[in-house]
C-alpha cells in the first residue's frame, strides 16, 4: 500500500546521476523605483531523495527560493533545473509546494479538499479514491473526513494540505515554513511526520524553515543564508541515519549542530535587524 | 458560525423571541389606530382582512404583475452589471483602487433627486422603473463583488499554480466558490434595495404596480387599500430576505 504515495520509485531513470534539482547562479530582484535585490547569487544541488533544510533571519529571500526552484516566480538570473529540465514559468510536474498561510479550501471538506488536485488533472476516481484513503490514513485525519476546514486546528489544516500535495505524487517537495504558525509540541509532531513521509515516498524534500532545531533534527543536510540578499553561509551535513525522529534532540550531536547553525545565524539576524555583531 | 451548531434549546428560543417582536409590533400597530384613528390607519384585523379579499381580485394581481416584472427586470440588470463590474474591477486592482471610494460616494446620493432625470431619460412606464431599481442595486452588488475578489487570499491562487490548474479550472474551481458567498450577501442586499427603488419608481410616475397602488390609496384616501398593500409588500420582503438569509448561512457554514 506504500506505493500509493511513492511517486520517486515509478519514475524511469531514476538512477540518473546529475542532481535531482539545482539552483545554478540564481538571483531574484523585485523591479520597481527602487528595485530589491531579495536573493543570491545562489548555487544549490538537490541530490534525489535528499532531505535538504533551509535557515536563515527573517527577509533573508527564503520563500523567494521556494519560489523560483517551484517556478512560481522566475529568476531575474542564473539557472533553475528540475530533472534536468529548464523550470521556466509554470510549476513542472513532479514538484509539490506547502505553503506557510493555510492554503486549504474552506468550501471544501477534507477529502474534497485532499482529492483536489487529483481531480483537476484527471485522474481516474477509484484511483482518486484510493490515494485519497491513504493519504487521510497516513496523515491521522480519518476522524475528519468529512470535516470543512474551519472546524480544524491550524495543525491540522496544514495536514490536510500536505495531504493534498502528497497524494500528487511529487518527486521534489517544497515546504515554505510549513509549521511556522503552529505551537512548539505540534512542530516537533508535525516534524516527525514529515519524517515519515519523507522515507516512505522516497522524494526529494526542500525545507524552509525559521527554527534551528527543526532544520537540525530533520535534515541530511542544512544550508544557512545570510541576510538580504540571501546566500548560503554555511551548508553543513547532519549524518543522521534515514531512520530517524524527534528523539534526536537528545543526542549529543544535535547540539553541535544547532550551535554551529546558531554562530551563523545570530550575525546575520543582528545584520537583518540592522544592528551589527558585538 | 452554523446552524448546525445552535443547540434545539437555542433555537427555540430564538423562535420565540422571533414571535415576541412580531407580537410586539402587532401591539405598537393597535396602538398607532387607537391614536390615529381610521382616517389614517386601519386596525390589524381589518387591515388583513381586507388584504384576504384584495387577493380575489384581478385588478390586484395585475398590479402584482406590473411589479415584478419591473423588479425581475432590475434585479436580473443590476446582478449581472454588478457581479461583472465587480469582478472585473477587482481583478484589476488599480481599477478597483480608484472606482471603489468614487462608487462609495455615488451609493451616498440620495437617488429619488435623480427621479426627474431618469423620466426624461426613460420616459413614464417600465423603462424608468426598471433603471430606478437598478440604479439602487447595481452599486451594492458591484461593492460585495469588488470586496470579495480583493479579500481572497493570494495563497488559494498560489495553491492553484502549484496544482497546475489552468486558468479556466483556476477560475471555476478556486476564483468562484471562494468569493461566491460574499457575492450572494451583495445579491441579497441588492435584492432589497432594488425593490426599494422600484416601489419608489412606481410611487412618483407610473399607473401600475404596488407602488402605484399605495399612493393611489393615498390621493384617493382609500386608507384601507394604502394599508392592505403596505402590509402585503412588507411581509412579502421579509419572507424573502428570510429565505435568502437562510441561503446565505448556509453558503457560510463551511467558513
Amino acid at each position: 500500500m506504500a506505493d500509493a504515495l511513492a511517486g520517486a520509485a515509478a519514475l524511469p531513470g531514476a538512477a540518473a546521476p546529475a542532481a535531482h534539482a539545482s539552483l545554478r547562479g540564481v538571483t531574484r530582484v523585485y523591479p520597481g523605483a527602487a528595485p530589491v535585490h531579495a536573493l543570491g547569487p545562489i548555487d544549490l544541488d538537490l541530490a534525489r531523495g535528499e532531505f535538504f533544510s533551509v535557515v536563515g533571519p527573517s527577509g533573508c529571500g527564503k520563500s523567494t527560493l521556494i519560489d523560483v526552484q517551484a517556478g512560481l516566480a522566475a529568476p531575474s538570473a542564473g539557472e533553475v533545473m528540475f530533472e534536468g529540465k529548464p523550470v521556466a514559468g509554470k510549476v513542472p510536474d513532479g514538484i509539490g509546494v506547502v505553503f506557510q498561510e493555510d492554503a486549504s479550501f474552506p468550501w471544501l471538506t477534507v477529502t474534497d479538499n485532499i482529492a483536489f488536485g487529483l481531480r483537476r488533472a484527471g485522474v481516474d476516481p477509484a484511483e482518486v479514491r484510493r490515494r485519497v484513503e491513504y493519504a487521510i490514513g497516513f496523515m491521522g485525519l480519518r476522524d475528519f473526513a468529512r470535516a470543512y476546514p474551519v472546524q480544524l486546528s491550524g495543525g491540522m489544516r496544514q495536514r490536510v494540505c500536505i495531504a493534498r500535495t502528497l497524494v500528487l505524487q511529487p518527486r521534489l517537495i517544497l515546504l515554505d515554513e510549513p509549521f511556522g504558525a503552529l505551537d512548539q509540541q505540534t512542530r516537533l509532531l508535525m516534524g516527525d511526520e514529515l519524517l515519515r513521509l519523507w522515507r516512505e515516498t522516497r522524494a526529494t524534500v526542500l525545507l524552509i524553515t525559521h527554527a534551528l532545531d527543526e532544520a537540525a533534527m530533520l535534515s541530511d543536510r542544512v544550508g544557512a543564508m545570510s541576510a538580504r540578499p540571501g546566500r548560503f553561509v554555511d551548508l553543513l551535513k547532519t549524518g543522521w541515519p534515514r531512520e530517524r525522529d524527534s528523539s534526536l534532540v537528545a543526542e549529543a550531536g544535535f547540539g553541535a549542530i544547532t550551535a554551529r547553525l546558531w554562530s551563523h545565524l545570530r550575525a546575520e539576524s543582528l545584520k537583518a535587524m540592522g544592528g551589527a555583531p558585538p | 458560525m452554523s446552524a448546525t451548531l445552535v443547540r434545539p434549546a437555542r433555537r427555540r428560543s430564538l423562535a420565540l423571541d422571533q414571535l415576541l417582536i412580531v407580537l410586539a409590533l402587532l401591539v405598537c400597530w393597535q396602538g398607532a389606530y387607537a391614536y390615529a384613528g381610521s382616517s389614517a390607519i386601519t386596525s390589524p384585523f381589518a387591515t388583513v382582512a381586507y388584504a384576504i379579499s384584495m387577493l380575489e381580485q384581478g385588478w390586484f394581481w395585475s398590479n402584482v404583475g406590473a411589479t415584478a416584472l419591473a423588479f425581475v427586470s432590475s434585479l436580473a440588470i443590476a446582478s449581472l452589471l454588478g457581479v461583472l463590474a465587480g469582478l472585473g474591477l477587482g481583478l484589476w486592482r488599480f481599477a478597483g483602487d480608484v472606482t471603489e471610494p468614487v462608487l462609495a460616494a455615488l451609493y451616498t446620493i440620495p437617488k429619488v433627486t435623480l427621479y426627474p432625470l431618469i423620466l426624461l431619460l426613460f420616459g413614464l412606464g417600465l423603462s424608468a422603473k426598471v433603471a430606478f431599481g437598478v440604479i439602487h442595486g447595481v452599486i451594492p452588488v458591484t461593492l460585495f463583488t469588488l470586496a470579495a475578489v480583493k479579500g481572497l487570499p493570494p495563497v488559494l491562487l498560489r495553491s492553484a499554480r502549484a496544482m497546475r490548474l489552468s486558468p479556466r479550472q483556476t477560475l471555476l474551481h478556486v476564483l468562484a466558490p471562494a468569493v461566491l458567498p460574499e457575492i450572494f450577501t451583495g445579491l441579497r442586499v441588492g435584492f432589497s434595495l432594488t425593490l426599494l427603488g422600484v416601489l419608489i419608481g412606481e410611487m412618483f410616475a407610473s399607473q401600475k404596480g404596488m407602488g402605484f397602488l399605495i399612493l393611489n390609496g393615498i390621493n384617493l384616501h382609500n386608507v384601507k387599500l394604502t394599508t392592505a398593500v403596505v402590509l402585503i409588500v412588507v411581509v412579502t420582503a421579509i419572507l424573502a430576505n428570510a429565505g435568502l438569509l437562510a441561503a446565505d448561512k448556509r453558503l457560510r457554514r463551511q467558513r
